[in-house]
């Protein structure tokens, strides 16, 4: 963590032109992220947090300010910023081994040979506990396994960052507890520096390092950020008792119900 | 030089996954009467409805026949047919020739007019569907040439080819093209863009963009363009063997309304629906082999 500005975004604005008019969706986002520090983006439906994530992806050009990555600015997509998408986007002719594969020829095919590739892919697959998925097309598995797999795509490929757009929103709770927790234990061991989208306060609180929550759109930007420190390895359980924990979840639900409370979601 | 790396995801089409064919889940009838009856009225929709239907045309052809001398009985034109098919290979003269030849040669200037069309169009269509300013150039041109007739273009054919072979396969080429470029640009264009974001997070080449995932997400659209084609093709064949003449189905029927051969005509036009069903059965079930299921979370 010796890298204070690993990224750095400064007067980041960002503004569609469509068919219906202009849309400010973000302004003035400020942001720095240091590396192997876990960031979590939390904020109501339409916030403009996925299109941070893809700003930062390279996805999308900023209309005004910069941003950076290792002190180089990001031009467009690379596979050293790689995204766990929120619908996993693995290609359905392609079985979960060449979906991987695919990457990861991209990324190592010119320096390594045909069996380090191989053995690269294979490794993917064990980390997210899927070697027995390997000849298997995306149809053929569940959900949750099609987001792992996604996770190992993104994993394999060695990124300097890894950007995740609510990579957990479409699965069960228990689906979920258990990929959060195995997403704490690969993060841990590959030190990895993650983004990730979130509309959980709980994913929030248990994963991060810090909990970016933003301002309601349009022209959103960070309202406000709260420093997690909860001793790491975490454990949900252990946590559920701890004081700080409850702490740390009410200043997200405060922040997001009292101070930007979403009229027409506040149901929901 | 990547592809050569990695043979075991060689072309996505080496190794199809058959989509599994899924029916509607008939509730579990309690009682086995209730099953047996629904089963009864299944074999009646698919073969007895069918019969009836066929058998009711040539009722009324018959009762047709009865007051007009100059058609022929379903009797007469069945025993024609009989005649035909028993030596449906034999050759006397250019202009004298089995049906079987007949049917081929049609179907050969088909194949031939078609596959020109397929190396021409899809590639077109591709690069249409990918470059936008390439299908704003194109876009005006293909929307003015596709509602002409392919006969239309026989004459430039003959004229340039100064031969009615070539002409006539012309004009394959020409109706077959359209629904190519137009169903491949659309398939293209389609591409969700959820892939082509994946395509730009791995910065993927432009050829492992167009061999994993453009060409196999198209494909299905792709297939129903040669589909489209290929019905069309056959269609505008026997128009044009009737022009261009020589050996060919459509010429056969000229030659026999001449002779005022009309159990032959009769004849021909099954022969011809027959062979369209089949290139149209075959072609969907090609299709059906190519289609990747959606996957949704």
């Amino acid at each position: 963590m010796d890298e204070p500005k690993f990224i750095d975004i400064e007067g980041v604005e960002m503004v569609f032109h469509t068919r219906k008019g202009v849309f400010h969706a973000l302004r003035e986002i400020d942001l720095t992220v240091r590396k192997g520090e876990f960031i979590t983006l939390i904020g109501h439906s339409g916030c403009g947090k996925s299109t941070l994530l893809n700003l930062i992806a390279g996805l999308l050009k900023p209309t005004d300010g910069v941003l950076l990555c290792a002190n180089r600015e990001i031009a467009g997509p690379s596979p050293e910023r790689s995204v766990v998408f929120q619908n996993h986007s693995l290609l359905p002719w392609l079985t979960c081994y060449e979906n991987i594969h695919l990457g990861v020829e991209r990324v190592f095919g010119k320096t390594e040979t045909r069996n380090q590739l191989r053995e690269r892919t294979l490794q993917a697959l064990a980390l997210v506990g899927l070697t027995a998925a390997e000849g298997k097309r995306p149809h053929e598995i569940s959900g949750g396994m099609k987001q792992r797999v996604g996770i190992a795509r993104a994993l394999a490929m060695e990124p300097k960052v890894l950007l995740m757009d609510e990579p957990f929103g479409a699965l069960d709770a228990l689906t979920r507890a258990h990929l959060q927790d195995e997403l704490l234990k690969i993060v841990a061991a590959t030190k990895s520096t993650v983004v990730m989208v979130t509309h959980d306060v709980d994913e929030a609180v248990l994963l991060s390092d810090r909990i970016v929550m933003m301002t309601n759109g349009p022209a959103a930007t960070i309202g406000e950020i709260v420093d997690v420190r909860l001793d790491r390895p975490r454990d949900r359980v252990a946590l559920a008792q701890d004081a700080r924990y409850g702490e740390y979840r009410t200043a997200v639900l405060e922040f997001l119900y009292r101070k930007q409370a979403h009229p027409a979601k506040e149901a929901a | 030089m990547n592809a050569m790396l990695q043979p075991e995801s060689a072309a996505p089409a080496a190794a199809p996954a058959p989509a599994p064919v899924r029916r509607p889940r008939r509730p579990l009838a309690a009682n086995a009467s209730t099953r047996a009856r629904q089963q009864v009225s299944a074999t009646a929709m698919k073969i007895v409805a069918p019969l009836l239907g066929a058998a009711l045309l040539v009722l009324v052809w018959q009762i047709i026949t009865i007051n007009n001398s100059s058609f022929p009985t379903p009797l007469v034109t069945l025993q024609e047919a009989v005649k035909l098919f028993s030596d449906p290979f034999y050759s006397k003269s250019p202009n004298d020739q089995g049906i079987g030849w007949n049917v081929l040669a049609s179907l050969q200037r088909v194949a031939v007019g078609f596959g020109l069309a397929a190396l021409v169009g899809i590639p077109l269509g591709f690069v249409i569907g990918r470059v936008q300013f390439v299908g704003s150039m194109f876009g005006p041109i293909i929307s003015l040439l596709k509602p002409v007739s392919p006969l239309a273009w026989l004459p430039i054919g003959l004229l340039v080819f100064k031969s009615a072979n070539p002409a006539a396969i012309w004009s394959i080429f020409i109706c077959s093209i359209w629904p190519m470029i137009i169903n491949t640009a659309v398939g293209v264009q389609r591409v969700p863009q959820d892939y082509m974001n994946v395509a730009r997070v791995l910065n993927l080449t432009e050829w492992k963009v167009l061999t994993k995932i453009l060409l196999p997400s198209a494909l299905p659209y792709i297939l129903t363009g040669v589909r489209l084609s290929i019905g069309t093709a056959w269609l505008v064949i026997v128009a044009a063997e009737m022009l261009t003449g020589g050996v060919g189905i459509g010429f056969w029927v000229w030659d026999e309304w001449n002779n005022l051969n009309v159990p032959h005509i009769i004849i021909a036009i099954v022969a011809i629906g027959v062979v369209g069903l089949m290139l149209e059965q075959a072609l969907m079930a090609l299709a059906r082999a190519f289609t990747y299921e959606q996957v949704s979370n």
